[in-house]
């Protein structure tokens, strides 16, 4: 096949012509797969073909080794390693041939090709001696092939894990790297690739970074780097710097003084990338030294992994002056552009983590920049100082923040209906949000705002609200957090003389025309649905008259024929705003049976709305819809009987949305809702439902985190349906036993842990559903056969020691469920089992009073099956 | 190899609001799933106190031991009631509420007057209101009346009955009262305890639940005045030993509220569900508005009205466990009213009256006159009928109970164990 043609074909203009020319190239791979991918390799390696066909080629290769979906991937690489061996040598040594190629674009995509073939055969030790034939290039080839090279390393070390690499190669690796980016290499092109394979091989440097004299030159060698005379060399330089301090943090100590003078000249006086990586450096030092304070959680018994060096606390009076400098910088019309990121951003941002860093420390070195700079003619001197005030609210104490807040308060007010320059209102709308945020509420002693401002801060964000967008949007932040903070103030609220006009504003921002801007309209819904969630019994009419109101706002969207996609997105947008306003009224007058009652009413139409809105999409479901729904559910009851039989196609559309994980996780999740409202009455629909969830578990397409919650709802349908529930024993309990076994033994990361344990509670509350639908039905004897296993799984998950307080809680539970339901079958399986003794004792001197309660409960059922 | 991007959120808040809304939404099935297993268990618990129900039954044990049997000898006539409540347990939606409406113990009305009044039982002044169970968890508290409904949803000094950030760490914890609702005062007097603080009282002696009821509820800061996170008032009430003087306080003494009746709990008997005989009321209109039952319109009926529970077979029984016949219905009127196995229905009683053969209802001369009321979750006990159908003709006067405690203290009975059959 002359595969040049078509691939050329494949790139036409002509979509007939593109068409045939992908539809053969199909043909070809499915008919002789090594052949395909033999002849793109040559194609690509082949320095006669036109440039456009080799990277083609060469992407079609890539192609067929990697996928972004986890199930896609894992065919393909099943496949590459089942194809014939001599093909795939072959293929190799072509593609290893084109890294010498004068062609910088067929060397780059052949770099990409070689470092995919890497990641599949080197975890299997295929391909051993790749790395030793790639440095033995970077010695010897001219500076083209020596560039192409490196740049393979880099991709590589992305690809791979550490551990597939010995100590030895990633010696001769970093070896290679880091004498590529020194400054005795004279090609720009060589250092670069150098500089930018060593970002990906730090994850490598283990060992290497635990070597002082290692350490000391890699060290040395990025910070050279960082004074390159080529910017992108200077840029890939300060990313290494950035990366190092994360994953190295506590091996700078010795480096950090020479680093902050490199990273505040770049801030100072280098070009506008590179000085955003010099402040990311200390960002990023930030997040690292709050993380680890966190974690001493107060208490400094020096067990912790990693110590605090305080770089921060140590760089302060240097770094603060520095990050205020930045400040200034602002671009013109920067509020207005979502995706802008400057220096006057970076550094403001990183003043904020400074502030979380060090607390009350920050607060004389900046106040005195706010005092100077608040009231000078120059709007950007305004706006800096306003920044730089609302950066520092978080991090000191409410002590040292309180009389500052007291004084700068009606100043703030005032500017922001007064000042003349939109930036410096955005900012001070934004701080004044900062200031509800972090010192307003019932964690704080003495009140900011009393009865005598409250009038006026209303008065204000509901006039700023009618400002531009980004400033009206601010506002309308700031107003969110106003309410927030009178959450769980008893049953009046300071704000429930404002609450009809508040809500009325906010109802008027969303049909201002430009809504759109900014996300003025998102922003404005969101501060209603807090306005509502903090509400009190004294408005709860209030809220009742707002039902129509949004309702009739829903249907609105539903009026509009023939939308473009555009138009379309739009319209799902708006609805996914009010269906969450709705979930929040829902769930707001679900919550007292006076309000319900007259919210019943409604129910009806609500329910044909949603109805109505899923019907806008053809594939997927409303996400927010479907999270309405399940308010509805909950509140409705029984009664909710009569919309399933409408409702039922969508529930399942939403548990088939592998694509959104969210909406199948959301879904899960309403089934879960529906069945503790409907109980018995969902069995009709539980063949399908649960079908669908055991096709769900066997999937390796869906997203892992949704895997515990559709175990938690097997609890919940069994609980619903009891003994009905035969129908799917053996599926469910085969699913649970094989997930059981996956998870009894966790090795990995804190992520991993934290999954297997929310993947434990998932099963165990399978399991106490089970038992307690199971209960009192002549059918108990069903599951005398699993109780051995469900013991077994206790045993292990209290011996590996690793469960956190809420799996400890459930698995107790468990133990009382298969006691409770099983009775004296289960008092000589208990009595013989290895921990049940020493858990149930654990769990009944526990601290945590969840535990000890389901304990106490565990312990009456566990004495009554061993005594009968 | 690409710059890598730093940008972060600028002047955004840490989270969405949607991801707000989904959290909580996973909070609040959380909790719902916590409730529906939580409520699946309290019917067990409640399953397991009626089989291992026995006077002398220690109400806690310090530690479990796996290896011996703590509980020797097993009464199978205590199962006799188990059959009711499994059936219960299996019970859904609005039929759970009317189960949940039966975990109150329900006192049978007084229509003979019981032996060792004086030795083996209390008395009090029930107080006139809604009697409901009041529950306290999770930081908020809720009242349930009789039919299931709940009467109040709001903040209280129970423990776990209201947010309040004190860090005391007894937000997990949960209170369930046997309460009546006193309207005039707007208070809820305790006239039993169910649940404190997380510990069950279930399997105590009314003896130990009314000490305890008296040092903890007070200690909890519940009878204090309504404030922000206590919107109404708890009270106990007075409990006399029900001798000579103590019968007498109770039913002359001054109390703050208004009297409904005298309450009499034996003072062996643990908390049970449902109608017990170990708890009596008794009623004459000294002590009470209410003696003869009225009508819809609040108007006393010139005949005994009756609510009877329409069975499979046309028979017309009492709410009691085992059901009370009372006689059974035409097939006719079944058919022309289109009733159903189930249906509660209201009787006049003739003046043919109920006859009676060695003390056991032979006959009674039923007028059929319509469904009764929706709201009524059960039909009448076979106590209640009586001691109306005995108000009317020959009421049981307190009088005849002072005499009964006199006459015991002469001849000491013998004592006889208290069978818990409910």
């Amino acid at each position: 096949m002359e595969v040049t043609q078509v691939l050329f074909n494949a790139q036409s203009i002509d979509g007939t012509v593109r068409k045939n020319a992908e539809e053969s190239l199909k043909q070809f791979q499915e008919q002789n797969l090594p052949g395909f991918l033999l002849s793109l390799s040559g194609e690509l390696a082949n320095e006669e073909k036109p440039i456009e066909t080799r990277k083609l080629a060469g992407l079609i290769l890539k192609n067929a080794l990697d996928a972004k979906e986890q199930h896609r991937k894992f065919e393909l690489v099943q496949r590459w390693l089942s194809l014939d061996a001599t093909a795939k040598s072959q293929i190799k040594a072509c593609l290893l041939q084109t890294l010498s190629s004068p062609v910088s674009d067929a060397r780059s995509t052949a770099s990409q090709v070689i470092a995919k073939v890497a990641g599949i055969e080197l975890p299997h030790k295929q391909w051993p001696e790749l790395i030793g034939s790639l440095l033995s290039n970077v010695h010897q080839l001219p500076a083209q092939a020596k560039q192409a090279t490196l740049e393979t390393l880099g991709y590589l070390c992305e690809e791979v894990s550490p551990d597939v690499i010995d100590q030895d190669q990633v010696n001769k690796i970093l070896t290679a790297v880091v004498q590529g980016m020194s400054s005795s290499e004279g090609n720009t092109d060589v250092r670069l690739a150098a500089t930018r394979a060593l970002y990906n091989a730090l994850g490598f440097a283990q060992a290497n970074f635990s070597n002082d004299m290692e350490r000391d030159y890699i060290m040395r060698v990025v910070c050279e780097a960082t004074l390159c005379p080529e910017v992108r060399i200077r840029q890939a330089a300060f990313e290494c710097l950035v990366s190092i301090s994360s994953t190295y943090y506590e091996k700078l100590a010795p480096y950090i003084q020479d680093i902050f003078n490199i990273t505040a000249k770049a801030v100072r006086e280098d070009e506008e990338p590179v000085a955003l990586q010099a402040i990311e450096f200390w960002s990023s030092i930030c997040d690292e030294e709050i993380d680890i304070l966190e974690e001493y959680g107060g208490d400094f018994t020096g067990d912790s992994d990693i110590p605090c060096f305080y770089f921060i606390k140590q760089a302060l009076p240097a770094l603060v002056p520095m990050l205020l400098e930045t400040l200034l910088k602002q671009e013109e019309d920067q509020d207005q552009d979502e995706g802008a990121w400057n220096i006057a951003m970076a550094g403001g941002t990183c003043l904020g983590l400074v502030a979380r860093t060090v607390g009350d420390d920050i607060v004389p070195l900046v106040v005195p920049f706010i005092e100077e700079n608040i009231s000078k003619p120059d709007w950007r001197q305004r706006e800096a100082a306003t920044y730089a005030f609302g950066s520092i609210l978080e991090g000191p104490s409410p002590e040292k923040l309180i009389p500052l807040v007291n004084v700068a308060l009606t100043f703030m007010l005032s500017a922001l209906t007064k000042d003349p320059n939109s930036h410096v209102k955005d900012t001070t709308a934004w701080t004044l949000g900062r200031i509800f945020e972090f010192l307003h509420g019932s964690v704080v002693d003495s009140p900011i705002i009393s009865q005598a401002n409250c009038q006026q801060i209303i008065t204000v964000l509901l006039q700023s609200m009618k400002d531009t967008p980004n400033v009206a949007e601010k506002a309308c932040g700031a107003l969110y957090f106003l309410a927030q903070g009178y959450e769980e103030m008893g049953p009046s609220s300071p704000l429930t003389p404002f609450f009809q006009e508040i809500v009325q504003s906010l109802l008027t921002v969303t049909h201002r025309e430009d809504a759109g801007e900014s996300r003025l309209r998102t922003a404005a819904y969101e501060t209603l649905n807090e306005v509502v969630r903090c509400s009190t019994d004294e408005t709860a009419p209030l809220v009742l008259q707002l039902v129509p109101v949004i309702m009739m706002e829903l249907h609105n969207t539903l009026e509009g024929q023939k939308l473009s996609s555009d138009e379309r997105e739009k319209q799902s947008e708006l609805q996914g705003l009010l269906c969450g306003c709705l979930q929040v009224i829902i769930q707001k007058l679900g919550a007292s049976e006076p309000t319900k009652y007259v919210f019943m009413q409604y129910a009806d139409q609500i329910m044909g709305l949603f109805l109505r809105v899923f019907a806008c999409r053809s594939a997927t479901v409303h996400e927010e819809a479907m999270l309405a729904i399940g308010a509805l559910a909950y509140a409705t009851g029984a009664d909710f009987a009569k919309y399933m039989p409408e409702f039922y196609r969508y529930l399942e559309m939403g548990l088939q949305n592998f694509e959104e994980y969210q909406v199948c996780a959301v879904t899960v999740g309403v089934v879960g809702d529906i069945s503790r409202a409907l109980e018995e009455k969902i069995v009709p629909y539980c063949d399908g439902i649960m079908t669908q969830l055991l096709k769900n578990l066997s999937s390796n397409q869906l997203h892992r985190s949704v895997k515990p919650p559709i175990f938690s709802c097997f609890g919940d349908i069994a609980l619903a349906v009891g003994e009905y529930f035969e129908k799917y024993l053996m599926w469910a309990m085969s699913a649970l036993q094989s997930a059981a076994e996956l998870s009894t033994h966790i090795a990995g990361d804190d992520e991993l842990v934290e999954y297997t344990n929310s993947l434990r509670n998932g099963i165990l509350e399978a399991y106490s559903g089970i038992f307690q639908g199971f209960k009192n039905s002549p059918k108990t004897q069903l599951l005398i056969p699993y109780a051995p296993h469900i013991l077994q799984f206790l045993d292990g998950i209290y011996m590996e020691k690793d469960m956190d307080d809420v799996v400890m809680k459930t698995a107790i539970g468990v133990l009382g469920d298969l006691a409770d339901t099983l009775g004296s079958h289960a008092g000589s399986m208990i009595q013989q089992s290895v921990s049940s003794k020493d858990f149930l004792n654990e769990c009944l001197s526990s601290e945590d009073l969840m535990i000890k309660e389901s304990a106490e409960w565990a312990k009456l059922a566990i004495s009554r099956a061993i005594s009968v | 190899m690409a710059p890598h991007d730093i940008r972060r959120p600028f002047k955004r808040a840490a989270i969405s609001d949607q991801q707000k809304r989904r959290e909580l939404s996973l909070l609040r099935q959380a909790q719902n799933r916590r409730d529906a297993q939580q409520q699946a268990r309290c019917l067990a618990s409640s399953i397991l106190s009626l089989q291992s129900a026995a006077p002398e039954s220690q109400p806690e044990q310090s530690d479990i031991e796996l290896e011996t049997v703590p509980e020797a000898e097993q009464e199978s006539e205590a199962f006799s009631k188990d059959l009711d409540v499994r059936q219960a347990s299996k019970l859904r939606g609005p039929e759970v509420r009317k189960w949940f409406a039966r975990q109150l113990m329900l006192p049978e009305w007084m229509i003979d007057v019981p032996d060792r009044l004086a030795q083996d039982w209390y008395v009090f002044a029930r107080p006139a209101g809604k009697r409901c169970f009041v529950v306290s968890s999770n930081g908020t508290t809720v009242s349930r009346q009789r039919n299931g409904s709940i009467l109040h949803h709001f903040p209280s000094a129970l423990p776990a009955g209201a947010k309040i950030r004190d860090g005391s760490g007894s937000a997990q914890s949960y209170c369930i009262l046997d309460c009546i609702f006193h309207e005039l005062d707007q208070t809820y007097y305790v006239i039993d305890m169910v649940c404190w603080n997380g510990y069950s009282l279930y399997d105590c002696t009314a003896e130990f639940r009314f000490y305890w009821l008296n040092s903890k509820l007070e200690e909890s800061g519940a009878c204090n005045a309504p404030s922000h996170y206590h919107k109404f008032r708890f009270s106990a009430v007075p409990v006399y030993n029900c001798d000579q003087s103590g019968l007498h306080a109770a039913y002359t003494g001054v109390v703050p509220y208004a009297k409904d009746g005298l309450l009499f709990y034996n003072k062996h008997a643990l908390y049970q569900t449902g109608n017990t005989p170990l708890a009596l009321v008794w009623k004459d209109e000294n002590c009470s508005q209410y003696v003869i039952d009225t009508d819809g319109k609040g108007e006393i009926p010139s005949q005994q009205q009756v609510v009877l529970e329409l069975q499979d077979d046309r028979k017309l029984v009492t709410s009691d466990d085992p059901p009370v016949l009372f006689g059974c219905l035409d097939g006719d009127i079944i058919e022309k009213s289109g009733l159903h196995t189930g249906n509660l229905l209201r009787f006049a009683i003739g003046d043919g009256g109920l006859s009676f053969v060695d003390g056991k209802l032979e006959k009674a001369d039923l007028i059929y006159l319509g469904k009764s009321n929706r709201a009524r979750a059960f039909a009448d006990s076979y106590s209640k009928v009586l001691f109306q159908f005995m108000v009317r003709h020959s009421p049981l006067k307190i009088d005849d109970l002072l005499a009964s405690i006199n006459s015991a203290n002469d001849q000491e009975k013998t004592p006889s164990d208290i069978e818990m059959v409910g």
